[in-house]
């Protein structure tokens, strides 16, 4: 059984259709994320999904339940979820393992909270307030308490914002070792290079619909696309596409006998791709 | 596998979860604990007469001043603080965990009666020591009391909570509810003596609970023969119950059906 089970998904708040018809299946255990422009029904579809949200038409399965469940039901349905939501600045009088500590207590079987505290790199912050952290800090303190419940499923919402490469770096292990214990993350992200780097699968939506669903490296025909390659003859900067660049590169070696000037070869990256899949569904 | 934890085990974590950030923001501690005490302080020292043989107005305003101290607490302090832990993130952040909404309520009412326990305490302390303030001496005085702090903090809570949901943004809270409390302080006998107001302001005050706590308090903290003295000639002890209950019944009502987690 898929972990999230979406069809036919819609919400409009009035006359605008953020939401038109998302259709989702997630396995046990994947990274998934679902990628999109500001204003293209991705954190709606989020938050009907985190049941923060109604949705007007759909039906939705997370680990079995329906996201509007209420009662004990919800209660036994968050007890084996996550979420690190876009930004929570509160509790700023507590210290961190305060915080982790009192939040582990909601949870039937949590995981240990020194352990979940050096896993986001916290381990030298814990006796500090959470108002004297720094805003990568605050992040990772986001992240272990969406983590502390041991969730089946997590949802990571723009998680690296505001982070320097380094702690990016860091963050992108921590989701790896999530992986590693068979966590199932949907993730939402501006950057294309952390969905490449973490991500099973994307998602592109646009306009309220999903464009597609594939591996990064296979997103919008990327792998099968033209390699550009380009060089300089003289004073003049040329280029070829091609589906077989190392053919063209073994005739440019005769051709100059030797070293080829400026020689690049590049493929579209999932920026490249991305930008066209967005732009393309306007047109 | 193991059980979630019950909601009242929840709550209770809540509470004292809500004290320990409560106590660390120092400036608000000292305000919310000391300013019934400063405002006794000031009346008591401007008004320096008595109200009724044997009756002075420093024993009239530490009745009003447990009363308002309750809706200050609760009322006041939640509509106000509410708002703004929605507008950080912090009630939507809970909204997605297990702990289910009355564990939060149960926090809140904690933190409300911990503080009032304080505030009733220091008001006490000085008004014995430096205002001449009398204590009651008979046993069912203290009875009426108890249930009047414990009923009027749980109904304050719960209508604070309620109240949360009208203010669109913390920033703005305080400028809805202040205004309303210090209204109905004024109406409700808290500064003045209830009987020397105009009537449509009594008729008005009735509505709500502060004139009743104010008028519970009075009952325990002034001799019986000033009862007499009350609009309806009597301390009407029981239709105190009876409206306190009511808004009570109000305010958890309008809490578990309204209650808003996200700011939008």
């Amino acid at each position: 059984m898929n972990v999230i089970e979406v069809k036919g998904l819609k919400k409009s708040y009035g006359p605008v259709h953020a939401v038109r018809g998302v259709d989702l299946s997630i396995p046990a255990g994947e990274i998934f994320a679902l990628l999109g422009p500001n204003g293209a029904g991705k954190t709606t579809t989020v938050e009907i999904l985190e049941g923060f949200r109604s949705r007007d038409a759909g039906q939705i399965s997370i680990l079995g339940f329906d996201p509007q469940t209420q009662g004990h039901a919800a209660r036994q349905w968050r007890d084996r979820i996550g979420i690190v939501l876009q930004s929570a600045a509160d509790a700023g009088d507590l210290t961190v393992i305060e915080t982790v500590e009192h939040f582990r207590g909601y949870y039937s079987k949590p995981r240990n909270t020194d352990e979940v505290i050096a896993a986001v790199g916290l381990e030298n912050k814990t006796g500090a307030l959470i108002r004297n952290l720094s805003g990568g800090q605050r992040r990772r303190l986001d992240v272990a308490l969406g983590i502390i419940g041991s969730p089946e499923l997590l949802f990571l919402d723009e998680p690296t914002t505001g982070f320097d490469p380094e702690a990016r770096r860091a963050f992108w292990t921590l989701i790896e070792q999530l992986r590693g214990d068979g966590t199932t993350i949907l993730l939402t992200t501006h950057y294309l290079d952390e969905a490449e780097a973490l991500a099973d699968r994307v998602a592109v939506i646009n306009n309220g619909l999903i464009v597609e669903v594939s591996t990064p490296a296979e997103l919008g025909g990327r792998a099968t696309s033209k390699a550009l390659v380009s060089w300089r003859d003289g004073s003049q900067v040329k280029s070829e596409e091609s589906d077989n660049p190392t053919s063209v590169v073994s005739r440019l070696t005769t051709q100059f006998g030797g070293d080829i000037p400026e020689l690049s070869v590049t493929r579209p990256s999932l920026e490249d791709i991305y930008l066209k899949m967005i732009g393309g569904v306007d047109e | 596998m193991n059980k979630i934890p019950s909601a009242l085990n929840l709550g209770i974590r809540r509470g004292g979860l809500e004290i320990r950030q409560f106590a660390r923001q120092r400036e608000s501690v000292v305000f919310t604990l000391l300013f019934p005490v400063i405002l006794l302080a000031i009346f008591g020292s401007v008004f320096k007469d008595t109200i009724a043989p044997g009756v002075t107005f420093s024993q009239y305003f530490v009745a009003g001043m447990i009363a308002s101290g309750l809706v200050n607490t609760g009322f006041q302090s939640l509509a106000i603080t509410i708002p703004m832990e929605r507008d950080v993130g912090g009630l939507k952040r809970l909204r997605g965990t297990p702990m289910p909404a009355s564990s939060y309520f149960i926090g809140k009412a904690i933190l409300i009666a911990a503080s009032m326990i304080i505030q009733i305490a220091l008001l006490f302390g000085f008004g014995l020591l430096f205002f001449g303030v009398e204590m009651p001496t008979e046993l069912s005085k203290w009875i009426t009391f108890t249930w009047l702090v414990l009923l009027g903090s749980a109904c304050s809570t719960a209508l604070g909570i309620a109240f949360s949901i009208v203010p669109k943004s913390g920033r703005g809270a305080s400028a809805v509810v202040s205004p309303i409390v210090i209204i109905l302080q004024f109406f409700s006998g808290v500064f003045f003596v209830f009987t020397q107001l105009p009537t449509w302001m009594q008729q008005l005050a009735a509505i709500f609970p502060l004139k009743w706590l104010t008028q519970g308090m009075r009952s325990v903290f002034l001799p019986d023969s000033f009862g007499a003295q009350e609009v309806a000639k009597s301390w009407e002890t029981g239709r105190t119950f009876l409206i306190l209950l009511l808004w009570l019944v109000i305010g958890v009502f309008f809490s578990v059906r309204k209650f808003k987690w996200d700011r939008d």
